[in-house]
């Protein structure tokens, strides 16, 4: 994506000319979604994370196609008249309760990486800025809730308040915040000592705005791979809980339930099992390529020929 | 002076549990409802109720019940199961050991072989075989434990072949390493979960000491090559990696949970499960401090690690 040769010249030919032309506008600069997009990783990443979420969004749009039709219990033949995929332990259509079943799993898990990145960033780019006393309390508290995993924490808050959507959102974007936390301070303070900041303190600008207008847009590169590191997470422990029947309560569409409902028939009807299971994977898998080409394209702001 | 900075590790590890502790209990205040009613039904008379609530020190101020909670932890007294009336000690037990097995088994063989691969892949950086590797690593690294173990039981025990038993059928007390067969999938898949963030890890500090000024003077004084990456590059790449080390076996202690459901396995994470299906908060929160406690207990053995192998800690610490 390097420029070409003639444009180059012509800048260079405008700096010999006119001493103030800014250095950046020599380098070759590349926005940060060409950057991702120009690696494989960001590519099939965005690609697979694209196909399954359509699938999801779209799917229960497409299910008077796909639905109406009950039969007995486990019908063992799949690509049969009772339905694309077989039935389920309760006779119901596989494929139409696949097409319904990623809504709320995708919902979920943006909501709870938006919460986390929310509270997570804010922490930490406060602590950061504010430093001293605030700043050591804030980390300490940080390690208390870096103790527990983020799975058993998620189950204490659920005996307590019950399995409900709130609950899990809530309770998975909290106990992200902290590990957000630590990166946003960290890269807060690698900008914090830079002049635009000093120049903007200066002009008297509220502190408030310092952070949002000055802070903020100089951290979004490893802000945004956290983000994509903690969308993962975030399905996966979303997936995990309605696996361990902890989510959604039945007779709900999902797909992490689905695969705890139909397990015990992983032999003889697996598609009530794989068809879910092969979509988390994929879906995990396409955000995580995504996050980790967030983390190359961050690193260079450039790419290399 | 060594010591004292172990000293500071473990008052900081004490606050960080005492901490967890509130954390822990102060989240059943929020409970909705009172225990009693709950175990007595709706149809006990307000005298019972009372009785029960005294029985159980419900009758007290949450503060004085936090320090008879907290004591009892000390003393092994986990307090009563809600659920089943019997103590919360007793239920745990038996699981606690088949838990440690499980996880020390995914312990012992993922860390070297998360270290082994990732000196391997930095000496073959760049390669195929390095590229490939990687792929595998980020697959493996974020799909959930769950997907992972179902297709290996799709692989192992029922769709593909028929090798391996799919779920875990010790009789009850029955001891689980009498049937080690019934260990292997479960062990498999959290060494697959665990394995990928070491090497990822270990790869990119060993290429990093690979690079250093010391390996190639090691190299140039005719340090032969075994020798450089044995004696000079690999004991230096560690120190970071432990870091790695310890929050993914912290994570064992939280991921063995859903590792555990999956393969009917007679551990903690059955229990934990059970406990909050039936809303056993006394189960919940020993379960929750015994984790936190092997969390902390593992950052402090990494943060010893880690002095023992920076020299300049080692001796001006």
């Amino acid at each position: 994506m390097s420029t070409d040769a003639n444009s180059l010249d012509d800048l260079k030919s405008a700096a010999t000319d006119a001493a103030e032309v800014p250095k950046e506008s020599a380098t070759t600069y590349v926005p940060f979604y060409k950057r991702v997009l120009a690696q494989k990783q960001g590519k099939i990443g965005l690609t697979i994370t694209v196909v399954i979420v359509v699938l999801a969004l779209c799917g229960p749009l497409l299910l008077p196609w796909a639905t109406g039709n009950t039969a007995t219990q486990f019908v063992t033949k799949p690509f049969s008249p009772y339905g694309l995929f077989g039935s389920d332990n309760l006779g119901r259509d596989v494929l139409s309760r696949f097409l319904a079943g990623g809504v709320t799993l995708i919902v979920y898990g943006v909501l709870a990486t938006a919460l986390g990145m929310i509270v997570g960033a804010l922490v930490g780019m406060l602590a950061a800025y504010i430093g001293g006393t605030f700043d050591a309390v804030i980390m300490r508290i940080n390690d208390v809730f870096l103790a527990i995993p983020q799975l058993v924490f998620a189950l204490l808050a659920i005996t307590v308040l019950g399995p409900q959507g709130w609950v899990l959102v809530t309770v998975i974007g909290l106990t992200h915040a902290p590990r957000i936390a630590r990166v946003a301070r960290s890269a807060t303070l690698g900008v914090i000592t830079e002049d635009y900041i000093k120049a903007a303190e200066m002009y008297a600008m509220p502190r408030w705005k310092v952070l949002i207008r000055e802070l903020l847009p100089n951290i979004t590169g490893p802000l945004s791979v956290e983000a994509g590191l903690r969308l993962t997470y975030s399905i996966g422990y979303i997936a995990s809980l309605s696996f361990l029947g902890l989510g959604l309560q039945p007779p709900a569409a999902d797909w992490g339930l689905m695969i705890n409902e139909n397990r015990i028939a992983l032999s003889i009807q697996p598609w009530g099992v794989l068809l879910p299971v092969v979509a988390i994977a994929l879906l995990t898998i396409g955000t995580n390529l995504l996050a980790d080409s967030f983390a190359r394209a961050t690193a260079s702001t450039s790419v290399e020929a | 002076m060594f010591g004292k900075v172990i000293g500071k590790r473990l008052l900081f590890s004490a606050f960080i549990l005492i901490a967890v502790s509130l954390l822990v209990f102060g989240a059943t205040l929020l409970l909705p409802g009172d225990a009693a009613r709950a175990i007595l039904g709706q149809q006990a008379t307000p005298e019972r109720i009372a009785a029960l609530n005294e029985q159980l020190g419900l009758d007290q101020p949450a503060w004085q019940r936090y320090f008879t909670w907290l004591g009892g932890l000390f003393v092994g007294d986990f307090g009563t199961s809600s659920a089943t009336g019997g103590s919360v000690g007793a239920l745990l037990g038996d699981r606690i050991g088949a838990s440690f097995i499980l996880m020390g088994l995914a312990a012992i063989i993922s860390v070297p072989l998360g270290i082994g691969l990732g000196v391997y892949q930095a000496l073959h950086r760049g390669k195929r075989r390095d590229q490939a590797m990687t792929g595998v690593s980020l697959v493996l690294a974020a799909m959930p434990e769950f997907v992972i173990g179902i297709g290996l039981i799709a692989i192992f025990a029922t769709s593909v072949f028929q090798i391996l038993p799919a779920v875990t059928l010790a009789p009850p007390g029955e001891p689980v390493w009498n049937r080690p067969e019934q260990l292997i999938l479960p062990t498999l898949t959290l060494i697959l979960v665990v394995t990928p963030y070491i090497v990822r890890m270990m790869r990119a500090t060993m290429i990093e000491v690979l690079d250093s000024g010391f390996v190639e003077m090691a190299r140039l004084k005719g340090v032969p090559e075994k020798r450089v990456i044995m004696r000079h590059a690999v004991p230096h790449a560690l120190g970071p990696v432990a870091q790695v080390v310890a929050i993914q076996l912290a994570w064992l202690a939280g991921g063995v949970v859903v590792v555990e459901f999956l393969f009917r396995y007679p551990g903690l994470g059955q229990a934990l499960i059970d406990a909050v299906t039936y809303r056993d908060v006394q189960v919940v929160q020993a379960i929750s401090m015994l984790v936190a406690a092997v969390y902390v207990v593992v950052n402090l053995a990494a943060d010893v690690v880690g002095i023992l192998t920076n020299p300049k800690l080692r001796s001006a610490a």
